[in-house]
């Protein structure tokens, strides 16, 4: 590094960006060009875990890794560090549902590196020979041990490993409690009921048939699961009852809820931890009755392009003080111990994130079949075309 | 004999592109069409006219398409035609360039960026809130139809305006100050002469919209909360959530049909209303 460059302008940054990204220069030359070696030198002096870690120091994995994921999943910095350490630039596409993610692959040439299944698809990538079984020894920061098997279980199929768990989190339901007038609903019950009452016109469901029928479903104290033709028929009457009072269908919710044009909303755990955290009458709740209890995961399809870069992102993003990190960011509880073990105990012991026992227990993983059941998807276009 | 040649040479490019692009992705479609949906979603071949008998579930999106879609086109007919009247006729030619930018302006930016604005400006802290305040009591504009047919009018309008200002702008003046010589009233004038010579660009910013106005998905999404389902929303949910591409297919099929049908007699009107017009002329 020379003492002569210690300023660089945003254009000749950007300049400097396209030349490496096309390889007209070395990684090195971007590096020192831009000072972001001393930075990233400065900044691991003072921060260990930033320090290059010799997995990938070692081996070229290329200058991208594609990431399909889901909105305000990951913190941005940490794919910094990963891109510094590594040179491999993490492009996202992000995804609103998981039948979209499948019917991508299915359709092929989906270009991805790594994507981000929920427990109840990866049975079906399995079938359909979408994913590869993960080449754990290229994963030394997954540590099986050391995760909560009721999370990490379902990305084992015939005893190989097809995908290692990100987080996990629960479908709830968020509500404003500046509408309530001072009482906050426990039930799915109350929720469908005061959507046909008070809450007229301020209610939003996800455009997403396994949450929106499957709450629904609980309302009759149904399983969340059920393929049931006539438990399903007392699910679409609810939902065509409550329609003409819906403020929207959509899965993407938070602007409505911040903005005070939806009361409340069918909602993740990560998207109520966030707005609470901002907006703190606006508070998560599980419902009594039950629910979905869902856990996400990292793997890698079958074809993947850039695969000695998926496979350094994946255990990058593993590593305990980054996924500590990552968890900060996005608001939704890991099965790792390790991580736990840094997680600051304000986090460790937040309801939204580590639920009361009693109302965990009373959660439903979703199934494969709740997924691809074609009567589900044809209830939920009636309900949207209605 | 070389003409020939060099002609079908000339051709040759955009055929293949038709027939790549174009014919094959069409016989795909419908060779899909009458399939049926394998079991985790996705395709299997079969010859079966079960998705056609199938076609009923949708109904409710084809007729809310149906009717949107020539509302729409009627309501971006009606704000356009003025503006681009105005725009031809009236404006200072020293403006009038910077007028016309200024119409093509929002299509430097996706239309998914524009529609976001719009669901702030829609939505409760928007226009409602300034009625409110105003003392007009509250009112709800997001996620209404009204707030699809505003997105759609506020995204089309500029395919609407250029044929129309186009057909204007080309309008033989002379014509006009024969007829104010001759002792016709400006209304009259307008309707002999300035209405029926712009029709072909009427006709055409009509077909323009209309025809994207019939797989428009975005704006119903964003702007209709989910809540208007057009056929559009319908194949985007079928090819990506339910992934029946079969039904999907069919639907698609049906849409394709439904659009040769409407164009067909749409263009034989315009093709009487044309030779209306040259008798006009002649005169």
């Amino acid at each position: 590094m020379s003492d002569k460059i210690d300023h660089i302008s945003r254009q000749k940054f950007m300049e400097e960006l396209r030349r490496y990204q096309k390889g007209s220069v070395s990684r090195r030359h971007f590096l020192g060009v831009t000072g972001l070696g001393a930075a990233a030198a400065a900044l691991g002096a003072a921060m260990p875990a930033l320090l290059p870690r010799p997995a990938f120091a070692q081996a070229n994995i290329g200058d991208r890794v594609i990431l399909a994921t889901w909105p305000n999943y990951h913190d941005p910095a940490n794919f910094d560090a990963f891109a510094a350490e590594t040179g491999a630039a993490v492009q996202m596409n992000v995804f609103g549902s998981n039948e979209e993610m499948l019917a991508k692959l299915q359709a092929g040439g989906s270009g991805w590196d790594v994507f981000i299944p929920t427990n109840y698809t990866i049975s079906t990538y399995v079938e359909q020979d979408l994913i590869e079984p993960l080449d754990l020894s290229l994963i030394p920061n997954y540590d099986g041990v050391s995760f909560d098997q009721r999370f990490a279980g379902p990305g084992t199929i015939d005893g190989k490993v097809y995908a290692v768990p990100k987080n996990w989190g629960t479908t709830g339901f968020a509500v404003n409690t500046n509408n309530t007038g001072g009482t906050t609903p426990t039930t799915w019950k109350e929720f469908w009921d005061l959507t046909q009452t008070t809450f007229s016109g301020r209610t939003m469901v996800h455009d997403y048939q396994l949450t929106t029928i499957g709450n629904a479903l609980k309302y009759f104290g149904y399983s969340f699961n059920s393929i049931d033709t006539a438990e399903l028929a007392d699910a679409e009457k609810l939902l065509m009852a409550c329609k003409p009072h819906l403020f929207a269908i959509s899965s993407d919710y938070q602007p409505s809820m911040r903005s005070g044009d939806a009361w409340m909303t069918i909602c993740w755990t990560g998207d109520g931890k966030q707005m609470n955290r901002d907006m703190p009458e606006i508070v998560y709740v599980l419902g009594k009755e039950g629910g979905e209890l869902w856990s996400d995961f990292y793997a890698i399809p079958k074809g993947a392009p850039h695969r000695d870069a998926a496979y350094a992102l994946i255990n990058f993003l593993l590593t305990p003080d980054i996924n500590a990190k990552e968890v900060l960011f996005h608001g939704y509880p890991v099965a790792d111990s390790r991580v736990n073990a840094l997680l600051p105990p304000e986090v460790l012991n937040d309801p939204i994130l580590y639920p009361a026992a009693d109302l965990l227990s009373a959660l439903e993983f979703g199934a494969a079949a709740t997924l691809t059941d074609p009567n589900r998807a044809e209830l939920m276009a009636r309900f949207k075309s209605a | 004999m070389q003409r020939r040649l060099s002609t079908w040479l000339l051709l040759a490019p955009a055929g293949l592109w038709f027939a790549v692009m174009l014919v094959l992705p069409l016989c795909f479609v419908l060779v899909f069409s009458f399939g049926q949906r394998e079991a985790a979603g996705g395709y299997v071949p079969a010859f079966t006219f079960e998705q056609y008998a199938n076609l009923p579930a949708r109904w409710t999106a084809f007729r809310n398409t149906l009717t949107l879609a020539p509302l729409g086109t009627i309501l971006s007919l009606l704000i356009a035609y003025p503006l681009a009247y105005f725009l031809a006729m009236r404006a200072d030619p020293k403006w009038r360039t910077m007028l016309l930018i200024l119409v093509i302006v929002p299509f430097w930016t996706s239309i998914l960026i524009r529609s976001y604005a719009w669901i702030f400006i829609l939505g409760g802290q928007g226009l409602p809130a300034l009625v409110d305040w105003l003392g007009f009591g509250s009112i709800r504009l997001i996620n209404t139809p009204f707030a699809v047919l505003t997105g759609i009018v506020y995204g089309y309008l500029p395919l609407m305006v250029l044929p129309v200002y186009v057909s204007l702008e080309r309008l033989d003046k002379r014509l006009l100050e024969a007829s104010a010589d001759l002792g016709a009233p400006p209304l009259q004038s307008f309707l002999q002469i300035t209405l029926p010579l712009s029709l072909p660009g009427v006709a055409t910013g009509c077909m323009l919209v209309f025809i994207l106005l019939m797989g428009e998905f975005l704006i119903p999404a964003m702007l209709g909360g989910g809540k208007v389902f057009f056929i559009g929303n319908a194949l985007v949910d079928l090819f990506l959530q339910s992934r029946n591409w079969a039904f999907g297919a069919a639907v698609a099929v049906t849409l394709v049909a439904i659009m040769l049908v409407t164009v067909t007699l749409y263009m034989s009107l315009m093709r009487r209303l044309g030779g209306a017009r040259e008798d006009v002329s002649l005169m």
